[in-house]
């Protein structure tokens, strides 16, 4: 390989910290062309890509990276499509660092490669701004070129009839997928938006929900039909649906139910899940309250008890909801944390503090119930544990902070409402269902699952990797596969 | 889904209403028990309301509401035709109903009307069905008469002694069990100080006793955890696990503070919409 000068990742421009905490606009503001050509030639084009690997939808990304180099956004989005039906979404997203960027060869050697012996590593390609910049200035002529790349996408046969339960990433791949060839698909959700976590979870200024209304759009515009308040398992059950005459079910209704700590204290006012916290920001835009009726809780003090993505969006809310001191307590250290590396800097320039090695053991509230401070007991850190992290032990030394809201972002489990309507779906022991992992069939014959409900809590780009593989299987099976 | 609004009645003119809405889909699934959850306009909270009544034939199904706030503030200035753009159903885990004997149903305030339809799933598998209902006076007493269809007795207290005893519920409650006849279960649905009273009347009886749960909700399918309440010292979510639990393992004492959690911004909010629309009656 040609030795190449490995010059410094280009920054993404964002929003200044200080005027961000005061609106819902996104943070991180996109590369232009210019910026996009200089950090597209960075990457090495390198004969074995290690950074493919670490996509777990093994997208070719040398592959859409190299038209970029010259600028070429339509030759970039040509690679990207194969691949990945929500690359918008995904750029966004993705914790990069434990994937592809994680694997890139630039951060593993890059300094020795640019020649100087024992130099630092030079930072990996920033694979999700590209794929962001690729997708947001490409400007498809029509729906179905978005996701075949044709202008004319074949017309939806009513033979060939597909249901997706849930409008998460999972199913809207499905659903792209089949529509693209031909079948029939409608898609049923028991909200009423379409997005899934896209919409309830992620906040706006993470995840602009233009940009998800411009995927749904273009789904509508192949034919795909959508019915917001129905749920499946209380509206409608499996077995109907194959009786309305749907030849195949994707079941892509996510995780949900989320978890406490078991905690006393926690039925007190002031305590929600991160999901109460952000469903209520976000679908319900309660920020814009009294604009939009849903109400949300006011406080000075927040405390948000977690470290992974959903923390971070809880904890970020609540700033731009008006709290003045913001509290992450997560029980093992910053490296451990789960969130991706880009929210975890984000929340710290916007002046969330951390409480590290900390975990709650009480909440106590006034005589109207109410929360006034939350007490931590502080924990070091042992022998690593199943997850190959280092297990927090408890010190026994206790302190208290105050707070007035505390939200708990500890993680969620199964959903049960389609489940337990649909007693012939076999799941697991944690009861998450169980599937065929090479077609994401279950045990009933042509109804298949993926994403959150099949893996539990996981990432965007492994629903929709789960929702490829099942709709390939279903496409085969409709006799419309396309040779692929 | 949307739903056309068929009927419309003002039961006791600017507090309380009856909607029969057209929602075929809904009302062939619906059971005694169940709630709907529905978005009034497109920038509405989603409320939870309980279905009073359906018909799979007709494709509707009946709400009656109370006037508290902004959303069902609203909801009343809506008319025969209107359609509601967001409902969605049928939620929670329905009545258990079974044939049993002797079944009291009480009933506070609105909560008469979702007690209705338990009452008569009741009737329905076979039981002997008392009712007993209140409100202040006479005049604000809901389903009097669609209850005297088929329950053996409609049993009625009013404050002011406008009509049955003088009282609460709870005193027509324990003159009826005073009798010397076995009762399976006593089911009550209303005003939370209402259901906690009636808890403690047969709490020392060991009469199998049932309320249904009106705590805060977002989602209505177990994803929030709005809705969480405390029974038998656990845990559990009103919209999957309920609403209706075993009054004697209920936490009442929580219920009522959690649900005054948003009391400061919804006060607000129910000014602002009154100087909005100017209706007095609210
Ligand atoms: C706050 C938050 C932040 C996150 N941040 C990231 C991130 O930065 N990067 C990342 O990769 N991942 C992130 N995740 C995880 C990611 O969003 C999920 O892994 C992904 O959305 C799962 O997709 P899914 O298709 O399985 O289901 P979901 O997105 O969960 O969608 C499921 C849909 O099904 C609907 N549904 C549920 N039950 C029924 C029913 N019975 N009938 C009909 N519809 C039903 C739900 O309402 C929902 O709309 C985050 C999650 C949260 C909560
Ligand atoms: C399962 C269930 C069934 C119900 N059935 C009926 C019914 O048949 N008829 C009826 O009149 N009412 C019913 N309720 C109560 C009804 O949902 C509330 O009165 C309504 O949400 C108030 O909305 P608002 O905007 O008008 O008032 P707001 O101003 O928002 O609130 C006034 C008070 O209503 C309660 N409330 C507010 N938001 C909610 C919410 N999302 N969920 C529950 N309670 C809330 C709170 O105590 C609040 O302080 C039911 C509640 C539940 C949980
Ligand atoms: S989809 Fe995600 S993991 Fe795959 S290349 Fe894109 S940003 Fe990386
Ligand atoms: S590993 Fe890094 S440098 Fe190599 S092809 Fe992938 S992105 Fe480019
Ligand atoms: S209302 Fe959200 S979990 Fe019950």
């Amino acid at each position: 390989m040609a030795r190449k000068k490995i010059v410094p990742r280009i920054d993404m421009p964002v929003q200044d910290p200080a005027e961000r905490v005061h609106n819902f606009r996104e943070v991180a503001l996109g590369y232009s062309l210019e910026q996009a050509m200089a950090e597209a030639s960075r990457c090495l084009q390198c004969k074995k890509p290690a950074c493919r690997a670490g996509c777990p939808v093994e997208i070719d990304i040398k592959g859409f990276i190299a038209p970029l180099v010259k600028g070429d956004v339509a030759g970039a989005y040509a690679v990207l499509r194969e691949y990945n039906s929500l690359p918008a979404v995904c750029g966004r997203v993705c914790p990069q660092e434990t994937q592809c960027e994680g694997a890139c060869i630039l951060g593993k050697m890059g300094g020795k490669m640019g020649g100087k012996k024992g130099g630092e590593p030079a930072e990996p390609v920033a694979i999700g701004r590209l794929e962001r910049f690729v997708a947001d200035n490409f400007h498809a002529l029509s729906a179905c070129e978005v996701l075949t790349g044709g202008n004319a996408c074949k017309l939806p046969r009513q033979d060939l009839k597909v249901a997706c339960i849930g409008a998460g990433p999972s199913s809207l791949t499905v659903a792209g997928y089949l529509a693209a060839r031909g079948a029939k698909v409608e898609v049923y959700e028991a909200l009423h938006e379409l997005g899934g976590v896209l919409v309830y979870g992620i906040p706006e200024f993470r995840l602009p929900k233009q940009v998800v209304k411009r995927e749904i759009d273009a789904l509508r515009t192949l034919g795909v039909e959508f019915h917001t308040n129905w749920v499946g398992g209380k509206t409608f059950t499996i077995r109907e649906l194959f009786v309305w005459g749907f030849n195949a079910v994707f079941v892509g209704v996510g995780a949900g139910l989320p978890r406490f700590l078991s905690i006393p204290g926690e039925g007190l006012v002031g305590v929600f899940s991160a999901n109460e916290y952000l469903t209520r920001a976000n679908l319900g835009r309660a920020y814009a309250f009294p604009t939009y009726s849903t109400p949300i809780f006011p406080a000075k003090d927040a405390v948000v008890v977690g470290g992974g993505n959903v923390a971070m969006d809880a904890a970020r809310t609540a700033l731009r909801l008006g709290a003045e001191r913001v509290t992450i307590v997560y029980r093992r250290t910053r490296d451990e944390m789960p969130a991706r590396r880009e929210e975890i800097e984000h929340a710290e320039e916007e002046g969330v503090r951390f409480e590290l090695l900390a975990n709650p053991v009480e909440l106590f509230g006034d005589d109207k119930a109410r929360l006034t401070h939350i007490r931590l007991e502080r924990q070091a850190l042992g022998e690593p544990d199943a997850s190959g992290r280092r297990k927090p032990v408890p010190t026994g030394e206790h302190f208290d902070i105050p707070a007035q809201m505390v939200i708990m972002a500890v993680g969620t489990r199964a959903n049960r409402v389609l489940l337990e309507a649909s007693p012939d779906l076999s799941l697991n022991k944690w009861g998450y269902i169980t599937v065929n992992e090479e077609t994401g069939e279950t045990s009933i014959p042509n109804v298949f699952a993926g994403g959150d409900i099949v893996t539990g809590a996981a990432t965007v780009i492994s629903a929709m990797g789960a929702g490829r593989r099942a709709a390939k299987e279903i496409a085969k099976r409709l006799g419309i596969a396309n040779g692929d | 889904m949307s739903a056309r609004i068929i009927t419309k009645r003002e039961l006791i003119p600017g507090m309380t209403s009856l909607m029969v809405l057209h929602s075929p889909h809904i009302a062939s699934k619906a059971k005694p028990g169940n709630f709907l959850i529905m978005r009034v306009h497109a920038q509405g909270e989603r409320i939870p309301l309980t279905i009073a009544d359906a018909d799979p034939a007709a494709g509707t199904i009946t709400i009656v509401f109370l006037v508290v706030g902004k959303t069902t503030a609203r909801l009343n200035l809506l008319h025969e035709g209107d359609v509601i753009p967001d409902v969605c159903g049928p939620l929670g885990k329905a009545t258990h109903i079974e044939q049993k004997g002797n079944v009291i149903c009480v009933g506070g305030g609105t909560g008469v009307a979702a007690m209705y339809h338990i009452a008569k799933g009741h009737y329905l598998a076979g039981n002997t069905v008392t009712a007993v209902i209140g409100a202040r006076t006479k005049a604000l007493l809901l389903f009097y008469n669609e209850l005297s269809h088929f329950c053996s007795e409609v049993l009625v207290a009013t404050n002011d002694g406008s009509m049955g005893v003088q009282g609460l519920v709870t005193d027509a409650l324990r003159e009826r069990l005073g009798r010397d006849d076995e009762i399976a279960e006593v089911v009550a649905v209303g005003p939370v100080p209402m259901m906690e009273a009636v808890a403690e009347v047969t709490r020392p009886l060991g009469i199998k006793t049932t309320v249904s749960l009106n705590t805060i909700m977002v989602d209505g399918i177990g994803m929030c955890g709005a809705c969480r309440c405390t029974v038998d010292g656990e845990m559990r979510f009103a919209c999957v696990d309920g609403p209706e639990f075993d009054a004697h393992k209920v936490d009442f004492g929580e219920l009522r503070k959690r649900l005054e959690q948003f009391h400061g911004q919804e006060r607000a909010d129910l000014e602002r919409f009154k100087k909005q629309f100017g209706t007095g009656e609210v």
